[in-house]
This record gives C-alpha cells, sequence and structure tokens, in this order.
C-alpha cells in the first residue's frame, strides 16, 4: 500500500482531534504499519502530552522548517512502539511559521518512510487549517453530536471539496447511546443524513478517555475500553479493510429496524 | 405510520435530536449557499412583484422554496397560483370566466432537472425544503 498523509481536522475546537491523532497513531502502530503523527497546532502544542512524550522534546516541527534541525532531531519515538513517532508543534511560535509549502515537502519526505503520516490540524479554517490539509491524501473529520460541532464540520466538509481534497470521511466522537435512544441525542444516521457525507468511524462517550490522557497512554491500548475498540476499528478501516460499525443497532437495533421497516424503509 | 413508532422509541417529532436535526438543516442549507433567510426573503420578494405585473398574484397561495439535495445542487422552486393576467386593455368581465386556482406557474430555475421529479422532493416532509414564507 503506498504511504498516505491523513489530516485529522474538525472545525470546531474540543471535540478530540488530538485525542482521535493520539489514538489512531498508536492503533496503526499496532497494526505493525510505520507512522509518524504530527501537532499541526503551532502554538498550542498538545499531542505530545496526550501521547505522554512530552519529556522528550528537543527540537520542533518549526525548527525543521526553519532549518535549526534536521528531519530526524525533531522526531520523538514512542516508548512502546519503536514505529511511531510525533514530530511536535512549536510552542512558541504561531502558524505562520509554517505555509502550506512546508507541509507539502514535509510529508513527502516522511511518505518515504512511513506507511501513515497523520497530521493533527488545529481548530478554526484559517491558517493552521491550510497547513495541515495541504499535504493530505485523506481528511477525516471529527465532530461530535450537537449542534454547533455538527455545523462547522459542514463548513469544513465545503472547504475540502472546494480545495479538491474530498470526499472526507467522518469520526463521529463521544456518542452516548443511551441520550441517542431517549431522541436527546443527534444519532450517527441524524448526522450522516444531515452532512451527506462517508463516516469512517463512531467512537462512544467513554470515562476510560480521560484517565488515559492524564497519564499519556492513548485509550486504544486499554482493551477495555469501547472508545478504544472503536479507534482500532477506525485505523484498521484506513488500512483497507472492511470493518462491521459497532452502532446502536448492537444493543436496540432490532426494534430500530422493525419501525424502519413500518415506516416503509424511512429513517424516521 | 412513522409517528406511533418514533414515539415508542422516544424519537418522536417533539424531542430535541429531531429538533436539532431540523434547526441543522436549515441553517446549512444558506450557510450553503451563503445566502441568509433574510437575504432569500427579499428575494422572493422581487421575484413575485415582477410577476405580480403581469398576473394577479393572492400572496397567501403563494409557495417560493429552496431545496437542497446536497451542498451543489440547489433548486429553487415556485409554486405561484394566479388567476388572470393584468392585461390592461381587457375587459374584466371577459376574463372571469377563464380564471381560477387552475392556472399555476410553475416556475423552475435548477439548470437540469425535471419539474414532476422536483414536485415529489417538494411534497416530502422529509425534504429539506425550506418554506419561510
Amino acid at each position: 500500500m503506498e504511504a498516505k498523509v491523513v489530516t485529522i481536522t474538525s472545525g470546531k475546537g474540543g471535540v478530540g482531534k488530538t485525542t482521535t491523532t493520539a489514538n489512531l497513531g498508536v492503533s496503526l502502530a499496532r497494526l505493525g504499519k510505520k507512522v509518524v503523527v504530527i501537532d499541526a497546532d503551532i502554538g498550542l502544542r498538545n499531542l505530545d502530552v496526550v501521547m505522554g512524550l512530552e519529556n522528550r522534546i528537543v527540537y520542533d516541527l518549526v525548527d525543521v522548517i526553519e532549518g535549526r534541525s534536521k528531519l530526524r532531531q525533531a522526531m520523538i519515538k514512542h516508548k512502546q512502539f519503536p514505529d511511531l513517532y510525533l514530530i511536535p508543534a512549536a510552542q512558541t511560535r504561531d502558524k505562520t511559521a509554517v505555509s502550506p509549502n512546508d507541509m507539502i515537502a514535509l510529508c513527502r519526505k516522511l511518505k518515504e518512510e512511513f506507511d501513515f503520516v497523520l497530521v493533527d490540524s488545529p481548530a478554526g479554517i484559517e491558517r493552521g487549517f491550510r497547513n495541515a490539509i495541504a499535504p493530505s491524501d485523506e481528511v477525516l473529520i471529527v465532530t461530535n453530536p450537537e449542534v454547533s460541532a455538527v455545523r462547522d464540520a459542514d463548513r469544513i466538509i465545503g472547504l475540502i471539496e472546494a480545495e479538491n481534497k474530498g470526499p472526507a470521511r467522518l469520526i463521529l466522537n463521544r456518542v452516548k447511546i443511551d441520550m441517542v435512544k431517549k431522541g436527546d441525542m443527534l444519532s450517527p444516521d441524524d448526522i450522516t443524513d444531515i452532512l451527506a457525507v462517508g463516516i469512517i468511524g463512531i467512537v462512544p462517550e467513554d470515562e476510560n478517555v480521560i484517565p488515559a490522557s492524564n497519564s499519556g497512554v492513548p485509550v486504544t491500548l486499554n482493551e477495555n475500553s469501547r472508545a478504544g475498540v472503536a479507534f482500532r476499528n477506525i485505523a484498521r478501516r484506513l488500512n483497507g479493510e472492511t470493518v462491521e460499525f459497532m452502532t446502536l443497532e448492537n444493543t436496540g437495533g432490532l426494534f430500530q429496524r422493525i419501525a424502519r421497516l413500518f415506516a416503509g424503509g424511512q429513517s424516521e | 405510520m412513522t409517528g406511533f413508532f418514533d414515539r415508542m422509541l422516544g424519537r418522536g417529532k417533539e424531542s430535541s435530536a429531531n429538533k436539532a436535526k431540523e434547526r441543522l438543516q436549515f441553517v446549512l442549507v444558506h450557510d450553503r449557499i451563503n445566502l441568509p433567510p433574510e437575504r432569500l426573503k427579499e428575494m422572493k420578494q422581487e421575484i413575485l412583484a415582477v410577476i405580480s405585473k403581469y398576473v394577479k398574484v393572492s400572496d397567501e397561495e403563494v409557495d417560493i422554496a429552496l431545496e437542497q439535495r446536497d451542498r451543489n445542487n440547489n433548486t429553487l422552486i415556485a409554486e405561484i397560483p394566479f388567476s388572470e393576467s393584468l392585461k390592461t386593455d381587457l375587459d374584466e368581465s371577459d376574463m372571469q370566466d377563464e380564471s381560477g386556482a387552475a392556472n399555476a406557474m410553475m416556475l423552475d430555475l435548477d439548470d437540469d432537472d425535471a419539474v414532476d421529479e422536483i414536485v415529489k422532493h417538494h411534497d416530502d416532509d422529509d425534504s429539506s425544503a425550506m418554506d419561510d414564507d
């Protein structure tokens, strides 16, 4: 399989881009892939702490781009997976320190050596976002089942189409299954309906996620975590496997399907 | 039928999830075409003003809706019933016989679609047709 640059973006902040990037990085490495994750959020470095690599940073993305360090020197090897590396963001600079062309050149180099280059995009639709999507072969949009996050996701989908980077695929994060069943939360079907976009993963709300980031060990390494399983499934799909979705259907599904049948095959 | 099962699933029209879906569909139609609801309203009024120069339109029955099947596929569908033309030199009483609600102007501003397909969509409650006159 050809090397791939995958950008993880969202529009809205706080929906789980960094958590997703860290978990996909680890999951792909567990599948035996060579992976590098890039924190493209210049000035708001975070991927390092989520992955537990914050103590090893010497050089960063901007150092590489401005020629103060070799690419190798800025790549931090993961403690547990020797084929997983992080290129951290600069903390004291801003997004103008990097250009879309810098990112394209950097990722082109990385693709020679790695199977997957994951780019963790900053929130927003400005320079940082442009930098993050410029090198991408595939864009994943993280969103939550909330009106504000879905609206922003729609805006991002439009921008990605305009840049000819589409079709993007959706990761629906922090789904509370009980609330969806009660009609208090948008369902995955509602959201794919509204956004008219393909979905690559549905990640349930999971109380294991915060303790995992507290200790810098991505939740997907916790075998009992439902979110962890969801992230592993997304990684396998990215890797070209067909993996069935663990959806609401597994629990309340039969009834819903019957309801649909009576409603003439329409979803509600 | 749908309503019954929706209620059993706790997902009636009144559920907040449905409310969210409807609100999102409305706001996204306008976001995508970069035409806020107020501007659309203005446009409709202008269209009506032009048509009213030629035929007698009763405002209450006018239906101009914006429909979006996907991001780049927008259709403006107008159903504008009118009773008679406003040709000033014609005798009013002559026109009365031919008048009636049977006259309707279908305005299809989309460049490639068949009218009946659009009308079908238009009748569908679940479509994202915006109807805010």
